[in-house]
């Protein structure tokens, strides 16, 4: 996945001028994860920039040159780092086309890696995409396949408001795929549907899709065949798949790493409820981390969600209770 | 700290503006003030929310965008009114913000003032951004941010003058020094002898002025600006200046501080010190101010009604600037809103 957003990067600065990147360690050492790897090389020190250790300044600074016409794209190493540049994002970014009335415009993407499994030190593990997704204003993307993260990112820079792109760390060298070269770019507001099925409807995103997608497979494997829906953008949502596909099988698992309490998951099954009732079979299940801190390496297992902990809520998902 | 301009009217050096741009500077802060006496008027009847006063600061922000080309870009707060309106951001915005009113935040096409930040220091990274930008998109136009003494208590004060200092971006950073953040005192906001040492720490230039000295502030922003254009990075300038007024129309200083210091600074006027200047210079009649008074009083009581005419958003409206494009679920929740089925 990761060479898939390289190569998506290296489109948008070849076809548009306005393109720059920016953050920590993105340019000589090709950042963190390798994302913006050779691409400072080939394009220059002024559109592949290495800033200050600062993720206000970083996002503050991209909203200025979004203002004055540029399209940066904006890089912040763990979405546990974001905090810092959390007030720029709510008070700012996602405010300037209200405040201004379309006046003034900010369209700038937030690339900000997300979730657990490198086993790295606390702040490293996060999955709060639900803080972005309840901030008006922002679109928020998160891609489960390469192709998918490679033409959401073109969109994203496309796009005229601004983006916060969230990537999955644990899908950055685990999950291949085929890549169009140039990449094609995938619109928002429309959800994948990876698997049809009649039984079940199973809801993620991101970083949780290869385990839902095995427990589909374990699932088919006990007769039961769940459609598995990957939202791929959380803002805009595409709700209307998510409707069709409930009222076909009536019963309904959402699997989120997130913490449990107001996550994504908590407003999804809301909305589930509120336009599809009569068609349950069973309540609506979440599969999501816990409202504790996520643990470190040692006991991260606890936290995340597991194939099992999916399984287990889609059989009684299946059994009505 | 620099002065030129004395408060009895008199030179301690050169005027960087001729008898004709200063007449023009003075009127544009009698029009400054007869907004700011307003403001504070209106709301007092209701009609505005709450009004910031910025009296006794009018030399520093109209000083400040004596400086800037047309096309440059001011970012500001709540309390610059002046320094907006100077740049091309008409009163009747002004006020419409201030009836709250988010159309008050869309200034017209060609102005390039962002509507005013109402949190304190975030805005100044953003007046590095746009520098940055428009460099990078090979324009020559320079940013000034106004701030006050406050926001240089705030995180963001640093990351923007960092960010500046290390590329090099051509912005002006004004600090308007009025001595009180709401009630806490300059000595409270930072133990550094100026503010304007604390450019040494970011690698630029860092002025002193007295901020009630139009001519001082004036010759600071040019030397700045004119530096910023020509690729030599950014300036910070302190203006030493007073809120003589209260913090909002929701404060009293009485609670904090003692009137004897409003007295003294009111002694410091911005706009009576060039009054003696013209006045000496036989560039000043009573009878041309009493015109201008009329004059910008005229062009305030235009924009108000501008402002007042106004129809409210309209039902729903308030949904249609979230995005260029409204999301499914803006368009769900405007029609429950305008009284539909939640469907």
């Amino acid at each position: 996945m990761a060479q898939a957003m390289t190569a998506a990067l290296d489109h948008v600065l070849a076809i548009d001028p306005a393109a720059v990147l920016l953050g920590e360690d993105v340019g000589l050492s090709g950042g963190v994860f390798r994302v913006t790897d050779g691409l400072q090389a080939k394009h220059g020190v002024e559109r592949v920039i290495d800033t200050p250790v600062a993720e206000s300044g970083i996002v503050g600074a991209a909203f200025g040159m979004a203002v004055a016409g540029l399209h940066p794209v904006a890089e912040i190493q763990f979405l546990g780092f974001a905090y810092p540049a959390f007030d720029q994002v709510v008070s700012h970014v996602s405010r300037i086309r209200n405040r201004s009335q379309h006046r003034f415009t900010a369209p700038l993407v937030i690339r900000i890696p997300y979730g657990a499994g490198i086993g790295a030190a606390e702040h490293h593990s996060e999955s709060t995409e639900a803080l972005f997704a309840h901030t008006p204003g922002l679109k928020v993307v998160i891609p489960s396949t390469p192709a998918d993260a490679a033409g959401l990112l073109i969109t994203a820079v496309a796009d005229p408001d601004p983006v916060v792109f969230l990537e999955p760390i644990r899908s950055y060298r685990r999950v291949r795929g085929e890549v169009a070269e140039p990449p094609t770019s995938v619109p928002f507001g429309e959800a994948a549907v990876r698997r049809p099925g009649t039984d079940l409807t199973l809801i993620s995103y991101g970083a949780m899709m290869p385990d839902v997608l095995d427990a589909a497979d374990q699932l088919a494997a006990e007769g039961v065949e769940a459609e598995v829906i990957d939202l791929r953008t959380l803002v805009p949502l595409d709700l209307e798949t998510v409707l069709e596909s409930v009222s076909g099988t009536g019963r309904v698992v959402i699997v989120q790493e997130g913490h449990r309490t107001c996550g994504f998951a908590a407003e999804l099954a809301a909305s589930i409820q509120e336009h599809a009732l009569y068609s349950l079979e069973a309540p609506v299940a979440r599969v999501t981390g816990w409202d504790t801190v996520v643990p470190l390496r040692r006991a991260e297992h606890q936290y995340v969600p597991s194939v099992a902990r999916i399984m287990a809520a889609a059989q009684a998902a299946m059994a009505g209770v | 700290m620099l002065e030129i301009l004395q408060p009895d009217g008199s030179l301690a050096g050169e005027a960087p503006f001729s008898v004709d741009e200063t007449k023009r500077l003075y009127a544009a802060m009698v029009s400054a003030r007869t907004y700011d006496t307003k403001g504070t008027a209106l709301q007092k009847q209701g009609r505005l929310a709450t009004y910031a006063s910025f009296e006794g600061q009018e030399a520093a922000q109209v000083g400040g965008v004596s400086a800037l080309r047309a096309d440059d870009w001011v970012v500001a707060t709540y309390r610059d009114a002046a320094a907006m309106w100077m740049q091309g951001y008409p009163w009747a915005n002004l006020f419409l913000g201030r009836t709250g009113d988010e159309r008050g935040g869309s200034p017209p096409e060609g102005v390039n003032v962002l509507p005013p930040s109402i949190t304190v220091g975030a805005h100044m990274i953003h007046a590095v951004g746009l520098a940055w930008g428009e460099n990078h998109l090979g324009r020559d136009r320079v940013a000034m941010t106004f701030f006050g003494d406050g926001a240089t208590s705030e995180g963001d004060f640093h990351e923007a003058m960092n960010f500046a200092g290390v590329f090099h971006t051509p912005v002006v950073f004004l600090c308007q020094n009025n001595q009180y953040a709401i009630s806490t005192p300059r000595h409270r906001q930072t133990a550094s002898e100026t503010i304007a040492q604390k450019a040494d720490a970011y690698g630029m230039p860092g002025l002193q002025v007295d901020g009630n000295d139009l001519f001082a502030v004036g010759a600071a922003a040019a030397e700045a600006v004119t530096r910023a254009r020509a690729g030599g990075g950014p300036t910070l300038i302190e203006a030493v200046t007073f809120r003589v007024g209260p913090h909002t129309t929701a404060d009293d200083p009485g609670r904090y501080r003692d009137e004897s210091e409003e007295v003294e600074w009111r002694q410091r006027d911005p706009i009576d010190r060039v009054r003696r200047y013209l006045e000496a210079a036989g560039e000043w009649t009573a009878e041309w101010n009493a015109q201008l008074e009329a004059a910008a009083s005229a062009e305030i009581e235009v924009a108000i009604g501008q402002a007042e005419a106004l129809e409210p958003l309209g039902p729903g409206e308030i949904f249609d600037a979230m995005f260029e494009t409204k999301t499914p679920q803006l368009d769900r929740q405007r029609g429950i809103l305008m009284g539909g089925p939640d469907e």
